[in-house]
């Protein structure tokens, strides 16, 4: 569904991507795992075509993804880390505008944000301003808002940063029901726990390169002695402070 | 979809903006209050009016028929406001700026001035002692004294030879001056200037909260994205000018006494103008608060030049020449064209053209500094 093949960037003399090749399947999460600066958004927002990649390819079906206006992108759909929401407006008001950045309007924009508010569990606080909102549901309207062009593939970058467990369960949930309908998700995180939760295929990251793709079993398989994927990943990109 | 895009993004911008209650106020309030306050203060020439009076102390040290004449025609004049005192006390109400000029008419004024008139005596001196911040009402009382002077010492049967009609000039034949109208110009465009700062800000606050980034995710093309911002800072940044206009017309009786088309063009121009110049702000600029800081400054200085303020007739003639440059000038300038002068259409194209040029410079530097990517550090700490 979603590859990238050989993605590069560099800002200046610093090099934030290197090679990066993964692919995450139809009705599949792929967790993108690695310590902070590792390369995690540059590669989403590559993914995204936030960023232009200086080497390598993002193919959806095998198909490149072109420019700003390449249809192909109207396939992907971004949740990022930041809270991108106007918090002097409704959500409801959110939602418009973005469904209509992606040329839908009427009653069909009308239809596909009740649906994604209801998949969220906001349709009651529909009318609300943002800002009125807990970080909790924050969380789950951005969600809501990159799920509005129905995409095929979505990119989540640490979509439960700083949410409560009950709100973070919540959006779990969501992923797992869109997962179940057949949608490409691919996940940034750190936290452990929930890349062994949610993830089919675990891709580790750090300086820039891929250091470890494959399964949660197949990782535990090749670090015999690490009892939780943490250890794996500590094992793999040391323990040395990032910041 | 990319009217769809166009129409969302200024429909949002209105949104927002219809959103902040205390942005409002100050958009739409503050120019009003403003532009009020200077359109009161400066009204302009009206013969019903009371003039302003320059304050003047008068110290007679003759006490002849002829000073006490001069000292009559002086009190009777209605531009000045006059207190006959001692040369102490005048001297020190001129020092302390209770009074702009003090006329000491010296002992043996009236004789030695009759014999001067009549058989070319030696002239006697008028002393004017004088606050040297209020130049302009000096020479306004020596040309007032020159006059009463010579109906003093030439009596009886003299007078001026001469009757003054003044009639104030303007191209609309009903046209007449309105202090105000040139006031809420200049204030509708400072604060016009204003709401584009807002918007430059605006962009770079959606950048620091990632919204760009989803507006960037979108499949819409980077034209589009600061189209649709053009387009919406355009309707916003015209509103506080047409409501400040509106409100002018109703209280003041401001008139468009020109061409109506010609004020919505200038208008609709000056909006733009400031329109791309918020855009310009948003892609030279790097955090919000100092943007707005220096955009003000900015701002404040293209008002100030642009004759916002006081009109530019008051600049030394190499400020005049230089404020061309400045694209509040021909905003304030068209805006008076179509409003007290009364020209017709034609008068509004060259202050139009100059602001749609203006415009067309910001635009083209906006997009060619406007930054699509960013580093991961200046966006998401986490990657």
């Amino acid at each position: 569904m979603l590859e990238a093949r050989g993605l590069c960037k560099a800002f200046g003399a610093r090099v934030a991507v290197d090679g990066v090749s993964l692919a995450v399947e139809r009705g599949r999460v792929l967790a993108l795992l690695g310590p902070n600066g590792a390369g995690k958004t540059t590669t989403v927002s590559m993914l995204a075509g936030l960023v232009r990649a200086e080497g390598g390819q993002v193919l959806v079906d095998g198909r490149p993804v072109g420019g700003d206006t390449d249809p192909a992108r109207r396939r992907i759909g971004l949740v990022p880390q930041d809270l991108a929401l106007y918090d002097e407006l409704s959500a409801l008001d959110n939602l418009r505008f973005f469904g209509a950045l992606y040329g839908l309007r009427g009653p069909v924009l009308e239809r596909t944000i009740a649906s994604a508010l209801e998949l969220v569990g906001l349709g009651d606080r529909a009318r609300d301003r943002v800002a009125a909102y807990s970080g909790g549901m924050k969380r789950r309207l951005n969600l809501a808002a990159g799920l509005l062009h129905d995409p095929d593939v979505l990119l989540l970058d640490e979509p439960t940063v700083g949410v409560d467990p009950q709100s973070r369960n919540a959006i779990f949930d969501n992923l797992e029901q869109l997962k179940r309908r057949g949608k490409a998700l691919l996940y940034t995180t750190h936290y452990m726990e929930e890349a062994e939760r949610l993830a089919d295929r675990i891709v580790i990251v750090d300086h820039g390169r891929v250091i470890a793709d494959d399964t949660l079993a197949g990782l535990h398989r090749a670090h015999p002695g690490a009892g939780t994927l943490e250890t794996v990943f500590l094992a793999l990109t040391g323990r040395r402070l990032r910041d | 979809m990319v009217l769809t895009a166009l129409v969302a993004m200024v429909r949002k911008d209105l949104l927002l903006f219809f959103a902040d209650r205390r942005a409002l106020v100050m958009a739409f309030a503050a120019p009003i209050a403003i532009a009020s306050f200077f359109g009161s203060i400066f009204p302009g020439p009206d013969a019903s009016s009371e003039p302003a009076r320059v304050p003047v102390y008068l110290v007679d040290q003759d006490g002849s028929a002829i000073a006490a004449s001069v000292v009559a025609g002086v009190r009777a004049d209605r531009n000045l406001a006059v207190s006959v005192a001692s040369v102490e006390d005048a001297r020190a109400a001129v020092r302390r700026g209770r009074s702009s000029v003090a006329v000491v008419v010296p002992e043996g004024f009236g004789a030695a001035a009759s014999l001067a008139l009549v058989a070319g005596g030696e002239t006697p001196q008028i002393e004017l002692l004088y606050d040297p911040s209020r130049g302009a009402e000096l020479a306004l009382v020596r040309g007032l004294l020159i006059e009463h002077v010579m109906r003093a010492v030439s009596r009886p049967g003299f007078d001026v030879p001469y009757r003054v009609r003044a009639e104030a000039l303007v191209a609309g034949g009903r046209a007449r001056y309105n202090g105000y109208a040139h006031a809420f110009a200049g204030m509708g465009v400072q604060f016009l200037l204003f709401a584009a700062i807002d918007l430059g800000v605006g962009v770079l606050l959606e950048r620091q909260r990632g919204l760009w980034k989803r507006l960037r995710s979108a499949p819409v093309s980077r034209l589009t994205l600061l189209g649709g911002k053009a387009a919406s800072g355009t309707v916003i940044t015209l509103l506080p000018l047409l409501v400040s206009f509106g409100f002018a017309m109703l209280v003041f009786g401001v008139r468009i006494e020109g061409s109506v088309a010609g004020f919505a063009a200038v208008a609709v121009a000056c909006a733009l103008m400031a329109s791309t110049f918020g855009l310009f702000l948003a892609a030279v600029g790097r955090t919000p608060g100092t943007t707005r800081g220096v955009a003000i400054l900015a701002v404040l200085l293209m008002v100030m030049l642009g004759g916002a303020w006081v009109p530019t007739f008051v600049f030394p003639a190499w400020l005049q020449s230089l404020t061309v440059v400045v694209p509040a000038r021909w905003a304030v300038d068209g805006l008076d064209a179509m409003t007290w002068r009364g020209l017709g259409f034609g008068a509004a194209l060259t202050p139009a053209a100059v602001l749609l040029g203006f415009a067309a410079l910001f635009g083209t530097l906006a997009v060619a500094r406007f930054r699509w990517e960013e580093s991961p550090s200046t966006t998401t700490p986490g990657g």
